[in-house]
């Protein structure tokens, strides 16, 4: 087996992640959408940190994360406020900002 | 070939252990699947659970490439913590907040799944082509003293400006989330019997929280109230109280006949459950009250003139609706004490539920 | 083509140079006669209600010093040598744009002068007049701001020393001519008299500028000096000459109401007495007369243009005699004497240097004996409580003497009785028209001899109806009338003008004095061979007249008049022309309003669908479209995340593109 075959999952699943983003109206789950394209390109990181020989794929993959972590933090807060004063967390209501 | 220059470059590909391709050929088709169910479920749950069936699998892929410290921060971070963090707010937000899967943006579907199908082909088939039996050079030799300690070295050396940044950005999102989840009270402390008192008897204000992205009237119960297909809500609970908002929404006029066709006698004044729905398709005026509620059957005549009215009949301080008009009050119990009706219709809202 | 204030010499037709010496000692303070007047215009307008109470005191002292230093300037000039009086005045220099280079200049010389003190010395009497008449009226200030805004306008025509000067000045009497017309503004008739009156000012002031643009595309220059000694040297074509001559000559017409732009004159009356008396009667029609004398080396090099100044003298005089019979109202039957006797005027600078003293002459007499009539009718105006029909007045000699007096003095004066101005002045203009020699010397004689006997029977007319016969107005009744006799502030200027009138011409014509004041700018009269002896003709003039006085004795002091005009159907062909002033509104209306009308009609039309339409046409496709766009805007997060995929695969597909080709 090839280490690329790793590039072609993590594609795959970045696509996979932005088709969620795209069909989904939940925040939560248009988040959850958002980690798996993350996810997908820590992998391909990890992949390519294998294949070069060097480890800075993988602090790359690192700090991916902890910034995954801490925009998931705002993020779920951003929404908790939003569903405290439109009691709904779709992002398809919060559409004031158009024509 | 910008794939293929770039794997040329890499050097030599080797071809990966038996172990490693059995465990990749393995978890690879489970965490697409995964990722594949995680746009299609309905329940944010559900969808939760399966992106952490993925992060494993990839958390896996990270120990197998010679990166064990990702895999287990990975595992820890992701897929504990974080997770946690997602699946506490989605019970903060409301549990039975699945999602449909109704697109109501024409063409959004459609476009997403051209775009990905073509983003997805532009990233694969030029990796595929590219892997032409090259080998990776392994990180045996990084890894020498160890993963943790190799890339400890590397974070307080070459990365160090950057982990500091990054330090300072923990800090920052903490600090923001405090702020964005800081509400100021107004007077002094709220007890919970008072907070209940509002909940009920504030006008305009929603008892329940308001349904999920894309649930549409499929039933009638409290604590979820359906959105109708032109977007207003169903006006939900006929009997409870402090529920003036109810019948505002003009699509609540959307739905005649999907309301008040009592599913049983001896609930006065809850509509009860209309026709389970499978879409917007099938509530159409008449179709789902009166075919689907048997057992209402005698007064289902009351059922295409009463729904917007139905909602505020029983409204302390409305005047009661004309009578004809009202298959509640036709039942003689229109307009009754609150809480009865309160109850009953959360009776009427548990037999409705199809979940 | 800066005017050399030191000696400027051009040719004059004669060949004598005439010299514009600089001025020094007071005539340097000669641009203080326009400043003055237009100071008191501009502190009364600009000092707003705090200049109520004195306003007229402040106008009236502008005005009369600026008529002091007008004296004082004549007297100075009288000391100086004959070909000494030309004085320019070089004050600052006004349009320095490379190749065009005007300087803002005064020129005092014989000519000017003397309409300075015309113009001061009458304008100050009126001032004082309109103390009394305009007494009741609360916009008085503004009369008096708008008096010496007009004072120092035509002030500025008669004494600039280039074209440019004289066109600003031109205007600016066009502006309050039109300003005062209109004073009354609450009086619809007022309001639309005074547009006639500046549209067809307009009409004239184009001819007047196209004629400046002609002189400065052939000469370079606007100043007089530069112009004339051009004119004079043979420099301009005949051509030229002749189409700057009739410019000039439409200008001329249009300010001074002469045919065919005399409608506005009488129309013109809707302003007030004094204003009727300094400007329609005085000062401002008699510019044009100013204009073609001003321009003598103008038209003397063209025959042509010439020949057309003394028809319309004549037709004009012809014109406003026969309108004047026939209009009832006093203020019309003296604005059409007006317009006749400039005809008069017209009709003796037409006939060239022979004339040109003659039209001046006639022209101050002219202006003291009418404006002496205007402030009398005036005063009857005043006493009639604002009634201005000649045929609800009668017998008022009785009740308002010194009005009578003063009125007749100017009235014998206009019909030329011996011994009062208007005798000497007219009778040079008849001898001057027959001895012009050959068929149009009999024709022109003719007619000025006919405009002498009906101008004696319709002011014979006004006079006798007015002053004598039984009074057609009662004291009692709701239309009760009070005769009174005016204060003296009005009675005082009628009898200052009144004097004028009698010994005006007199002083004028004996011994030559003005024509001889005037010699160096009109040029010299030549005694031609008369084709009647003098005598024989003043005798002639005399029958005319009497005639003419004979008539409407006979028609109006012996038999009774109506006091309610006849109606039109049954008055004979003659007098209903009359009566619509010959048809000139309607034929004015004919042929220029309303082809304009279509005109602007069309274009307006052109502008709204077509240019409108295009540029709205553009701004709807743009609006639309952008409408049609912003829908895009949808406000769904997951429509533009969707837009942002696509972006993404086209940037992505276009680079593997690139990098496969």
């Amino acid at each position: 087996m090839n280490p690329a075959n790793y590039l072609i999952l993590s594609a795959l699943l970045f696509s996979i992640g932005t088709v969620g983003v795209l069909v989904r109206r939940n925040a939560i789950v248009v988040f959850m959408s958002i980690e798996l394209m993350l996810n997908a390109v820590n992998l391909t990181l990890v992949t390519f940190s294998r294949i070069n020989g060097t480890l800075d794929g993988q602090i790359m993959a690192f700090f991916v994360m902890v910034v995954a972590a801490a925009e998931v933090v705002i993020g779920l807060a951003i929404i908790l406020s939003i569903f405290r004063t439109r009691r709904s967390a779709s992002v398809d209501d919060v559409n004031l900002l158009k024509y | 070939m910008t794939h293929a220059t770039l794997l040329a470059a890499a050097g030599e590909i080797t071809s990966t252990s038996t172990g490693e391709a059995a465990v990749f050929w393995i978890l690879a088709p489970i965490a697409v699947l995964a990722a594949v169910g995680m746009v299609l479920v309905r329940s944010a749950v559900h969808c939760a659970l399966l992106l952490v069936a993925n992060l494993f699998c990839v958390a896996v892929f990270y120990l197998i490439q010679q990166a064990p410290f990702l895999g287990f921060v990975q595992i820890i971070v992701y897929a504990g913590a974080i997770m946690v963090l997602f699946l506490f707010v989605l019970m903060l937000v409301g549990v039975d907040s699945s999602d449909s899967l109704v697109e109501t943006i024409r063409g959004q579907r459609l476009g997403a799944a051209i775009f990905g199908l073509g983003f997805a082909g532009l990233l694969v088939f030029p990796i595929g082509s590219a892997i032409d039996g090259g080998s990776a050079k392994g990180l045996d030799a990084a890894n020498e003293g160890g993963n943790v300690q190799a890339i400890g070295r590397l974070l307080f050396s070459d990365y160090v400006f950057v982990f500091e940044a990054i330090s300072a950005l923990l800090v920052v999102a903490a600090i923001g989330t405090m702020v964005l989840g800081h509400r100021e009270r107004e007077g002094g402390r709220v007890s919970q019997r008072e907070w209940m008192r509002r909940r009920f008897t504030e006008p305009g204000r929603q008892v329940t929280p308001l349904p999920g992205p894309g649930v549409f009237a499929r039933h009638d119960s409290a604590d979820t109230l359906g959105l109708l297909p032109g977007g207003g809500r169903a006006s939900g609970i006929g009997g409870i109280p402090g529920v003036p908002g109810a019948a505002d929404e003009p699509g609540a006029a959307d739905l005649p006949g999907g309301r008040g066709a009592p599913d049983s006698p001896d609930t006065p004044g809850a509509p009860g459950a209309p026709g389970v729905s499978d879409g917007p398709g099938s509530a159409g005026p008449g179709s789902a009250g009166p075919g689907s509620a048997g057992p209402g059957g005698p007064r289902g005549s009351g059922g295409p003139d009463g729904p917007g009215t139905a909602g505020g009949g029983a409204t302390p301080g409305a005047p009661p609706p004309p009578a004809p008009t009202d298959g509640a009050a036709a039942d003689g119990a229109g307009g009754a004490d609150p809480v009865d009706a309160n109850g009953s219709a959360l009776a009427g809202a548990g037999k409705g539920d199809d979940r | 083509m800066r005017v050399d204030p030191v000696l400027l010499a051009a040719t004059e037709p004669g060949g004598h140079p005439i010299h514009y010496a600089a001025a020094s000692g007071v005539f340097s303070l000669s641009w203080l006669l326009i400043v003055l007047p237009l100071a008191g215009a501009a502190v009364l307008l600009l000092g707003g209600r705090r200049t109520d109470r004195v306003g007229h005191i402040i106008g009236t002292l502008a005005a009369g010093a600026s008529f002091v230093l007008g004296l004082v300037l004549f007297a100075t000039l009288l000391g100086r040598d004959g070909d000494d009086r030309a004085l320019s005045q070089h004050l600052y220099s006004w349009i320095p744009v490379n190749g065009f280079q005007v300087d803002a200049g005064l020129l005092v010389d014989q000519l000017s002068i003397v309409f300075v003190l015309l113009i001061t010395g009458v304008g100050t009497l009126i001032h004082i007049y309109s103390i009394g008449y305009m007494a009741h009226d609360p916009a008085r200030r503004k009369f008096f701001a708008y008096m010496n805004l007009f004072l120092a306008s035509m002030l500025l025509l008669v004494l600039g020393n280039n074209f440019l000067s004289l066109y600003a000045g031109w205007e600016l009497v066009g502006l309050s001519s039109y300003l005062l017309i209109k004073f009354w503004e609450d009086r619809p008739a007022a309001a639309t008299a005074a547009n006639k009156a500046f549209y067809m000012n307009r009409v004239g002031d184009v001819g007047l500028a196209l004629a400046i643009m002609f002189m400065f595309a052939t000469v370079g220059s606007t100043s007089y000096a530069d112009v004339f000694g051009a004119a004079a040297a043979g420099v301009i074509g005949y051509g030229t000459l002749t189409a700057i001559a009739l410019l000039l000559l439409l200008g001329a017409c249009g300010k001074s109401g002469q045919f065919p732009l005399q409608s506005w004159l009488p129309d013109a009356m809707e302003g007030p007495t004094p204003i009727s008396a300094l400007i329609h009667a005085a000062t401002m029609v008699t510019a044009g007369v100013y204009l073609i004398v001003r321009t003598g080396p103008i038209f003397d090099g063209t025959q042509a243009a010439r020949t057309v100044v003394v028809i319309i003298g004549a037709a004009t005089i012809l014109i406003g005699c026969i309108i004047g019979c026939a209009y009832d109202d006093i203020k019309k039957v003296l604005a059409y004497s007006t317009v006749s006797q400039i005809g008069y005027m017209f009709l003796a600078v037409g006939l060239g240097p022979a004339g040109y003293a003659l039209g001046i002459m006639h022209l101050l007499a002219h202006g003291f004996f009418k404006a002496g009539l205007f402030l009398g009718a005036g005063s009857v105006i005043h006493a009639m409580d604002d009634d201005q029909d000649l045929r609800r007045y009668g017998g008022l000699w009785r009740y308002m003497p010194i009005t009578w007096v003063t009125f007749g003095l100017g009235y014998l004066a206009i019909i030329g009785f011996p011994g009062l101005s208007g005798f000497f002045t007219k009778d040079r203009i008849i001898e001057t028209a027959f001895d012009k020699g050959g068929t149009s010397g009999y024709l022109l004689g003719s007619i000025a001899l006919l405009g002498a006997g009906i101008t004696a029977f319709y002011m014979t007319r006004l006079f006798l109806m007015t002053f004598h016969g039984k009074p057609r107005w009662s004291a009692e009744g709701p239309d009760a009338r009070h005769p009174h006799e005016a204060p003296v502030s009005m009675t005082g200027p009628m009898i200052v003008l009144a004097v004028g009138s009698v010994f005006a011409g007199g002083l004028f014509v004996l011994g030559h004095s003005l024509q001889d004041w005037l010699e160096p700018v009109a040029g010299e009269g030549v005694e031609g061979v008369h084709t009647f002896s003098p005598l024989v003709l003043t005798l002639l003039t005399l029958v005319v007249t009497a005639g003419g006085f004979a008539g409407a004795y006979l028609r109006y002091q012996l038999r009774p008049v109506e006091s309610v005009a006849r109606p039109d159907a049954e008055v004979s062909l003659v007098t209903f022309a009359a009566r619509h002033d010959l048809f000139a509104n309607t034929f004015n209306e004919t042929v220029a309003m309303r082809p304009g009308q279509y005109l602007t009609r069309f274009l307006v039309w052109l502008d709204l669908v077509g240019i409108d339409g295009l540029v709205r046409g553009s701004a709807a496709a743009i609006g639309g479209l952008s409408g049609r766009m912003r829908r895009l805007q949808t406000g769904f997060v997951r429509s533009y995340a969707l837009s942002m995929l696509g972006g993404a695969v086209l940037v992505v597909g276009a680079l593997l593109l690139v990098r496969a080709g």
